[in-house]
């Protein structure tokens, strides 16, 4: 941002940052925002298929189980908002890690970036068990064994939409357990402290959030309306 | 670097146990709402809970880019070029939701093979994975007057 000595134009006089964040934070939100773009065309993409089919399996019915249960147990929501508490929790641990990086304090963000590595892997582990658990089944792409609410045949939209938007977030938190891997690597070799900054911590902590925030929504579409 | 704005950032560790509680609460209260929701079978009230559990979400939505991404504190040129843009979305949830409902009711009308599809329930499957697929047939059956009403109204 030193470098900034741009000739000056009408529309903005430059030698400023004129959004006052550094320039990769600034990228960072305009990935994110491209992401939110791709993951609300699939959500709408799943709203209007919803909305032009006249039945569509009660989610009540499909997320029943969680793990070391007998089988047959007809518990609704309870596993799926272990995940989302989750989540919550590794999104804060996030927060402190970030806020202990703006405060240049190595241990505690070496401290932090572990929980919310933890957090994600338990988050990873819980969606790999709900996909096995749905596989045998008979539930996968192409294949759909649930019946709609109303007892009549239904399509395979629904298991084609769970999956693909399931998969994609969790794809996209694995890849937010990597990123928050190389930090932590990053931290404990001292890199931060030799630049005297931890933006990296920040950026890493945008990305992770994100993913927290589209689980919000797909928690919202998928298991409870 | 010149990150003046870093050190207002400090709001301190209240404001993150704040924001954590908020969260937390209103989770706990959608999956309340989703509970509840399993019971009722009026149509019009499961819309109105639907509706509630979607402003539960959006406030989520709110409190997690705000605080947790910290876009609150940010300049208000750098909130603008973000949040602006989204709003497109605004149009494309209404435009694509009409326009799915009006699929579905076109299809209604004039393809009788989509309409008598929907009326035929279907037998129970002896395939099924025993006690678990016939519990979940019988409890399919309490859920289609309330689906039938829904019918009658197209």
């Amino acid at each position: 941002m030193s470098t900034a000595t741009v000739e000056t134009t009408k529309s903005w006089g430059g030698g400023k940052s004129p959004f006052n964040v550094e320039y990769g934070k600034l990228m960072m939100w305009y990935f994110l925002m491209s992401d939110a773009f791709t993951f609300g065309a699939f959500l709408i993409s799943y709203g209007t298929i919803r909305f032009s089919t006249n039945g569509w399996p009660d989610p009540n019915e499909v997320f029943r189980s969680f793990p070391f249960a007998p089988e047959g147990v007809h518990a609704p929501l309870v596993f799926v908002s272990v995940m989302t508490f989750i989540l919550i929790v590794s999104s804060v641990t996030m927060v402190l890690a970030v806020k202990a990086g703006q405060e240049m304090d190595k241990k505690a963000v070496v401290k932090y970036m572990i929980w919310t590595i933890i957090g994600g892997i338990a988050f990873l582990s819980c969606q790999a068990w709900e996909w096995n658990h749905l596989h045998h089944e008979g539930a996968w792409w192409g294949r759909n064994p649930f019946l709609n609410a109303d007892g009549t045949a239904s399509s395979t939209n629904f298991t084609n939409y769970f999956f693909t938007i399931t998969g994609f977030h969790g794809f996209h938190v694995f890849s937010g357990v990597i990123i928050n891997i190389i930090m932590l690597i990053m931290t404990l070799l001292d890199k931060f402290e030799q630049r005297g900054h931890y933006l990296m911590i920040e950026k890493a902590g945008l990305y992770w959030h994100f993913v927290d925030l589209v689980w919000v929504f797909v928690f919202t579409c998928f298991y409870l309306i | 670097m010149s990150h003046t704005a870093q050190h207002e950032e400090s709001h301190g560790a209240g404001e993150v146990k704040k924001v954590t509680i908020i969260l937390s609460v209103l989770t706990i209260i959608e999956l309340i709402l989703g509970f509840w929701m399993m019971d009722i079978h009026n149509v019009g009230m499961r819309l109105a809970i639907k509706g509630s559990i979607v402003i539960l979400m959006m406030a989520k939505a709110f409190y997690i880019v705000a605080y947790f991404m910290h876009l609150k504190h940010e300049l208000k040129n750098l909130i603008m070029t973000i949040v602006v843009p989204l709003g497109l979305f605004i149009w494309f949830i209404i435009a694509f939701l009409y326009d799915g409902n009006s699929f579905r009711n076109l299809r209604n009308t004039y393809d009788p093979y989509f309409k008598e599809r929907a009326t035929i329930k279907v037998e129970k499957k002896e395939e099924g994975h025993g006690e678990a697929a016939h519990e979940a047939v019988a409890d399919t059956t309490a859920h289609a007057s309330d689906t039938a009403a829904v019918e009658n109204k197209h």
